[in-house]
């Protein structure tokens, strides 16, 4: 369908729609026929209010749940099911219990059967470059929350996917370690620049990292606006008091708070 | 005078603690808060108390002469003597043995089937649907109830023990290990299928890694109820065991041997419970359980 190659999106979501049946029967649709592209070693953010249906999107980029109309596309074929070329790095800490760090970090190349070696290898170097060299040892129960979410990206990027999805992975982090981790994760990305979905609802977060920042009306889910970010690279913190920055910011905050308020009418209607 | 004494016994309180809590005056209201810890030193002073006064209870009642007839309430050296007697004829090795044996055969049985058939209760609606209302309904039958039943099919012998303690456990471990499972954070199966794992895979080294601590702690809890089944079993028809053995104390008005008995059973449940914390930590040395 799509012949010319540099065109062709990386990941392609076409007319996605998710409806969910109420146990009175009523259905309700979290996400309304979506449509976004993400090119090759893009960074891009979504961000709504809650309940907006992203982290919904996100499962079914993933193949977690299906579809109830609509499609995804990665390279031009149609996703079923999920796969490791589909990586996830969740809110939640998922790290395996049983597991070292080590051993978490080699979990996706283990299953995909890579030679033990070059396994070794990989591991070592992504836990060297989420900063967690010496660590190779311990279990998640010895890990704060921030270096468990250091991991879960390891991991994530030791299988080497073809897309990262993340699903509000700085969530769960106080607001010290979050701007950590957002440093570490542009700073992965600068050097080596994977195609990336970001989930968020944290303005400042979206914009730092992004390339281009979608946001999500509230329930049901559709793009509302697109935002460009060209802020230049490398980025590091100071850019967030910069003029530039919060100039986008208030128009992503206006935006959000909008659909916000949306919201919390439609709630209070019923 | 009489309004003092609670001030007075608090300061016979602080005397004790005095020598190893220091600075802070001794307040025993600072030891009553909720939640809140107390000092260790205070803590096994406390502890220490509480045998104590157990001990000089039962003394008091028991050399005192103030239970009648005597031989309701064996005194400590009645019960320390018979204790030395039959460890050394050897009959309290025998029996507790007997009871063991028993005991372990028939939990063993149970828990290989019932993790198992949890998990896979526990973790597919397909299963829970196929098992549950049967394993509900079974688990409130008293097992107690079913013992005419199991001497009819399988007569007098250990076999009928062995299935006392079965059934006791069986049903019970299957609900607990199926709890755990359903329990296993989905976020963890996903991650494990965004890495590329089957269904298989995830089942194999996802699901089932993740519900041992919680299956190890419903083994060490199930093994102490199947005490309470084997002396009920025991009690019904044995030739050797600690619950056999108390009831033949009882036709003799053998008290020193029944508290023997007690105290034996007791001491076996907590050993049983600390190999199983020891064993956790050795075998699971990763799970935040494991102490």
């Amino acid at each position: 369908m799509l012949s010319n190659h540099n065109s062709q999106p990386k990941l392609r979501i076409a007319d996605l729609t998710m409806k969910f049946r109420s146990r009175r029967g009523a259905d309700v649709t979290a996400v309304d026929n979506l449509s976004l592209d993400v090119y090759d070693r893009e960074f891009i953010s979504i961000v709504g209010p809650s309940g907006c249906g992203k982290s919904t999107l996100l499962r079914v980029v993933a193949g977690l749940i299906e579809p109830s109309a609509g499609n995804v596309y990665l390279d031009g074929k149609q996703i079923d099911g999920p796969s490791a070329d589909r990586g996830m790095v969740f809110q939640t800490y998922t790290l395996f219990p049983w597991l070292t760090v080590h051993g978490n970090v080699e979990f996706g190349t283990r299953i995909n059967a890579k030679p033990s070696a070059e396994r070794a290898k990989i591991a070592r170097d992504y836990i060297e470059m989420v900063g967690l060299k010496g660590f190779e040892g311990h279990y998640p129960k010895e890990l704060s929350g921030g270096m468990m979410q250091r991991v879960a990206i390891a991991r994530a990027l030791a299988n080497d996917p073809e897309v990262l999805l993340m699903d509000e992975p700085f969530g769960a982090l106080d607001a010290q370690t979050r701007i950590i981790m957002q440093e570490l994760l542009v700073n992965l990305w600068q050097r080596t620049p994977k195609t990336i979905l970001f989930v968020t609802h944290d303005i400042d977060e979206a914009i730092f990292l992004s390339e281009r920042v979608y946001i999500m009306t509230a329930r049901p889910g559709r793009i509302k606006q697109v935002l460009d970010v060209d802020l230049p690279r490398p980025r590091s913190l100071d850019l967030i008091t910069s003029p530039t920055f919060i100039a986008m910011k208030r128009t992503v905050l206006a935006s959000i708070k909008e659909e916000g308020l949306k919201a919390i009418n439609v709630m209070s209607g019923e | 005078m009489k309004w003092r004494e609670p001030a007075q016994l608090g300061r016979l309180f602080a005397l004790m603690a005095e020598q190893i809590v220091t600075r802070r005056p001794f307040k025993l209201s600072n030891d009553l808060r909720p939640h809140e810890p107390i000092p260790r030193t205070h803590y096994s002073t406390i502890v220490a108390l509480s045998i104590l006064t157990l001990l000089s209870v039962w003394s008091v009642l028991s050399y005192g002469g103030i239970v009648q007839p005597s031989y309701f309430l064996p005194s400590p050296t009645q019960v320390l003597s018979a204790a030395a007697r039959m460890i050394s004829d050897g009959s309290l090795a025998e029996n507790s043995w007997a009871s063991v044996s028993v005991i372990v055969t028939g939990w063993a049985v149970a828990a290989l089937l019932a993790v198992p058939f949890g998990i896979l209760m526990g973790s597919f609606k397909f299963f829970e649907a196929l098992f549950e209302p049967v394993v509900d309904f079974i688990r409130y039958l008293p097992v107690s109830a079913m013992i005419p039943l199991l001497i009819l099919y399988i007569g007098l012998g250990i076999e009928e023990k062995i299935a006392v303690i079965f059934i006791g456990t069986f049903f019970q471990l299957i609900l607990l290990v199926a709890d755990v499972a359903a329990h296993v954070p989905k976020d963890l199966l996903d991650s494990a299928y965004t890495l590329g794992s089957s269904r298989l895979r995830v089942v194999a080294r996802v699901l089932i890694p993740a519900t041992l601590p919680g299956v190890m702690d419903n083994l060490r809890i199930t093994i102490g109820w199947a005490w309470t089944y084997l002396i009920v079993a025991e009690l019904v028809a044995a030739e050797k065991g600690l619950g056999i053995m108390i009831l033949e104390s009882q036709r003799g008005l053998r008290t020193d041997k029944i508290f023997v008995g007690l105290v034996t059973i007791g001491v076996l449940g907590f050993m049983s419970d600390m190999i199983f914390k020891i064993l956790h930590r050795v075998v699971l040395p990763w799970s935040p359980r494991a102490q």
